[in-house]
């Protein structure tokens, strides 16, 4: 590779790479991400590969290993340039029909399109499909026009040159006023004014300064800063850069968690091109400007997510916050101003520069400017990554791009912001979706998971949950947080066993309230939201656990029981054999009965009873109907009896 | 593990105590616990404390301070899986194998952790046996997955 060193070097490169691509020629491209390859993605692109040699087309057609492009719930997703056909649910077996129908003979295969459910309309392009059409996805479609492992394709799409453009005809006053005109908000979960957070970094006195990305995405059920880092990191590296330069940082860090290990690979990939081109490492496209970036691997702690934590990570030690009187923006990582933003954050940077702050702000409401990934997942028919712009309703997502609760359920409530968010009901489903308006309603923006629930979700085992989560990673070091969240779980523990109390529910708010005002940092003032948003608007669940001993939504283990419906069983044995307590007892043509004694309400029976019987019933709250006489369960069936 | 590569590992980050985190991630990742002594090793290279390392060690999840079993489950109880039973998986994998997350079984036949989200929760519940996902997993369907391994 050879050295670019100026940013007319850099757009004869860039012609050179166009030029050397023909548009017309037909590309694959595979899904490679994280969801798709535990869909099997893996074999497929293998598939494609060995067919296209088969057939002696290895010239004619190009392959790509792709970052995400957000429709998880049809993986593995295969998009066909440059018709942009868009294949869902791809195996290795459709592959020859692929290449011989649509790559050869320019047909598409019907059967592997998108299906309307309402309609039962097809899609061919992705743009067409109503999971896509209803997005506005400045960010993540870029995704699946390049190899995340290439620069050359980042280059294609006009890689670097916000870099070029920040570092030849902006003076870093320039780069800061811009993006504090598009009021950036930190993606993270803060929602803290990027802008202003790089101008107290900038006006420090500390000459040495850093910045950092975090991409310790913990939030259980958020994966969408791993899809932009996997996918195509050097945009990343590209904001981060220019981040450097407004505030004068000639370092930067990667922190990415232990458990994304494509992101590491990926992003290390793009640093070491990025250092061949010239395009970091001293004197970038020979400006004089210096940057390094190193990537550093966390070790499995969700609390090193937080600022001050994740900088004492990155100093070699256990990760633990520390008081935030003065932000780290002045006193950061080895006690110089560091700025911390996430990877999202990072990656708008480039486009507000090569679009104007003024392109950006018309994404949005007043207060939370331009577009934010959500990964929509639960109990949810497209689960995947939404780009939706701000201020788009929730009955938005979950309806229009979401396509509503799957099965036939009632929606009962989505969580935000993960272990520190709320859970919204129906009732706020209009809610405009914003830093604020999120944090009003009892929840918060965090990273951008967002789970849906249905009826048969509990929403004290919701919060029970989060708290379960929380004190494994709590780090201990204030008693509000650390003894506050094991008092509280111990509670809803207790309630959701049957055993609450009259009085716990309140005894739970006034812990919650210390934790909140208490805690040293935002794990532990966030970590009652969950619990406090489902008692703010599910306050009659508590009630049914802690007063009736009854799981609204038979969820709870010990307060329901497993019943077979004498009426309905038909004596398949089905259940009896896969039973793994043997606590079903009967026999062919013997109506099965559970032994409440010996059952461990593991659910194997409701899983395993054919749909078309559905004998299997959960019953919470009432005593089990005694079993039936042993005389009366000989299965007289219908069809005999006439 | 020999003290050769314990040393080779140290040199890649250029022997500084502030890389101290990654050197454990690479020790446990190549053998998938922590001798104690590779720590031992550690403690006198970065010239850092024994107590220090072994506080690192416990604080962060990732690292191990006893040897695996051959085949590691991982159950993921990530919100979305939760939420679609995951706690059944786990039951169910808890009662076949006879071990609680962060152990391991007397043969060293499974290695039984809980991880917070995988990532494909299109999938979910999601169970992970030696980095291979299974998904939409039910407690039948579990106990037929753990059979392949022996």
């Amino acid at each position: 590779m050879l050295r670019i060193n100026s940013p007319e070097e850099l757009e004869k490169l860039r012609q050179e790479i166009l030029s050397r691509s023909d548009p017309s020629k037909p590309c694959i491209s595979i899904c490679a991400g994280a969801g798709c390859l535990a869909s099997g993605a893996g074999e497929v692109i293998a598939a494609f590969k060995a067919e296209i040699e088969k057939q002696g087309l290895t010239t004619d057609v190009n392959t790509k290993g792709t970052g995400c492009p957000g429709f998880c719930e049809r993986g593995p997703v295969v998009i066909i340039y440059p018709e942009e056909i868009c294949y869902l649910r791809v195996k290795p077996d459709d592959v020859p029909e692929i290449i011989s129908q649509t790559i050869r003979e320019k047909r598409v295969v019907d059967r592997l399109l998108y299906v309307d459910p309402t309609t039962g309309e097809k899609a061919i392009h992705e743009s067409d499909i109503p999971f896509y059409k209803n997005q506005k996805r400045n960010l993540i479609s870029y995704n699946s026009k390049i190899d995340s492992k290439s620069i050359d394709d980042y280059l294609a799409i006009g890689g670097y040159s916000a870099l070029a453009k920040v570092l030849f005809k902006m003076t870093a006053e320039q780069v800061l006023e811009e993006v504090k005109k598009s009021n950036l908000r930190g993606r993270g979960g803060g929602g803290f004014p990027a802008g202003n957070k790089w101008e107290g970094s900038r006006n420090a006195p500390e000459p040495i300064k850093y910045v950092l990305v975090n991409a310790d995405e913990g939030d259980p059920g958020a994966f969408m800063d791993r899809a932009l880092l996997e996918g195509n990191p050097h945009s990343i590296l590209e904001g981060l850069t220019i981040g450097a330069y407004a505030i004068g940082s000639h370092e930067g860090y990667i922190y990415v968690r232990q458990e994304y290990p494509l992101a590491v690979v990926n992003v290390n990939i793009a640093i070491r091109q990025a250092e061949e081109y010239g395009l970091l490492g001293k004197n970038i496209l020979g400006s004089g400007f210096d940057f390094t970036v190193k990537v550093h691997q966390g070790a499995g702690a969700f609390v090193c997510g937080e600022s001050t934590a994740l900088m004492t990570a990155l100093e070699g030690r256990a990760g633990e916050p520390r008081p935030k009187y003065i932000r780290s923006n002045i006193v950061g990582l080895w006690g110089r101003p560091t700025v911390l933003n996430n990877v999202e954050t990072w990656a708008n940077v480039p486009l507000i520069i090569n679009k104007g702050a003024d392109w950006f702000t018309q994404f949005g409401t007043e207060k939370s400017k331009g577009t934010k990934i959500f990964s929509l997942v639960g109990k949810i028919t497209n689960t995947g990554l939404v780009e939706v712009p701000m201020g788009i309703t929730l009955r938005d997502i979950i309806y229009k791009i979401g396509g509503g609760i799957p099965g036939g359920k009632k929606f009962k409530a989505v969580q935000t912001g993960g272990p520190s968010g709320g859970c919204i009901p129906e009732k706020l489903l209009d809610l405009e979706v914003g830093f604020d308006e999120l944090t009003k309603a009892g929840s918060m923006m965090g990273s951008g998971g967002m789970i849906v629930m249905d009826e048969d979700t509990c929403m004290v085992d919701v919060a029970r949950y989060f708290l379960n989560f929380l004190i494994d990673e709590s780090c201990g070091k204030c008693t509000p947080c650390r003894e506050g969240i094991r008092q509280m779980l111990k509670i809803l523990t207790n309630i959701t066993k049957g055993k609450g109390k009259e009085g716990d529910i309140e005894l739970l708010e006034e812990l919650a309230e210390v934790a909140i005002d208490a805690s040293l940092c935002a794990l532990g003032k966030s970590a009652p939201n969950p619990l406090l948003s489902t008692v703010r608007y599910f306050r009659d669940e508590y009630e049914a656990h802690v007063k009736e001993k009854r799981c609204p939504a038979l969820s709870c283990k010990e307060l329901i029981a497993y019943h077979i419906d004498p009426s309905k069983c038909q004596a398949c044995m089905i259940c009896l054999k896969k039973c793994p307590a043997d606590a079903i007892e009967g026999g062919k043509n013997r109506i099965h009965v559970i032994d409440q004694g010996k059952c461990t309400k593991c659910g194997t029976c409701i899983e395993v009873c054919p749909a078309r019987f559905g004998a299997v019933n959960k019953i919470s709250g009432q005593p089990v109907p005694a079993p039936i006489p042993e005389d009366a369960r000989t299965l007289v069936r219908k069809s005999k009896e006439q | 593990m020999n003290k050769g590569r314990v040393d080779q590992i140290i040199e890649k980050h250029h022997g500084e105590a502030s890389s101290l985190i990654q050197v454990l991630l690479e020790i446990q990742s190549e053998h998938h616990w922590l001798p104690k002594e590779a720590l031992d090793r550690i403690s006198e290279k970065l010239q850092v404390p024994l107590t220090r390392i072994l506080y690192i060690a416990t604080f962060y999840k990732a690292f191990s301070l006893v040897p695996k079993g051959r085949h590691e489950v991982h159950v993921c109880v990530g919100t979305a899986c939760h939420v679609r039973g995951a706690p059944r998986i786990l039951d169910t994998v808890q009662d076949l194998t006879g071990i609680k997350p962060g152990e391991t079984d007397a043969d060293l036949k499974f290695s039984l952790e809980t991880v917070n989200c995988l990532g494909c929760c299109a999938l979910g519940p999601v169970l992970e046996v030696n980095g291979k996902t299974y998904g939409n997993m039910g407690p039948s369907k579990t106990a037929e997955v753990l059979k392949n391994y022996e």
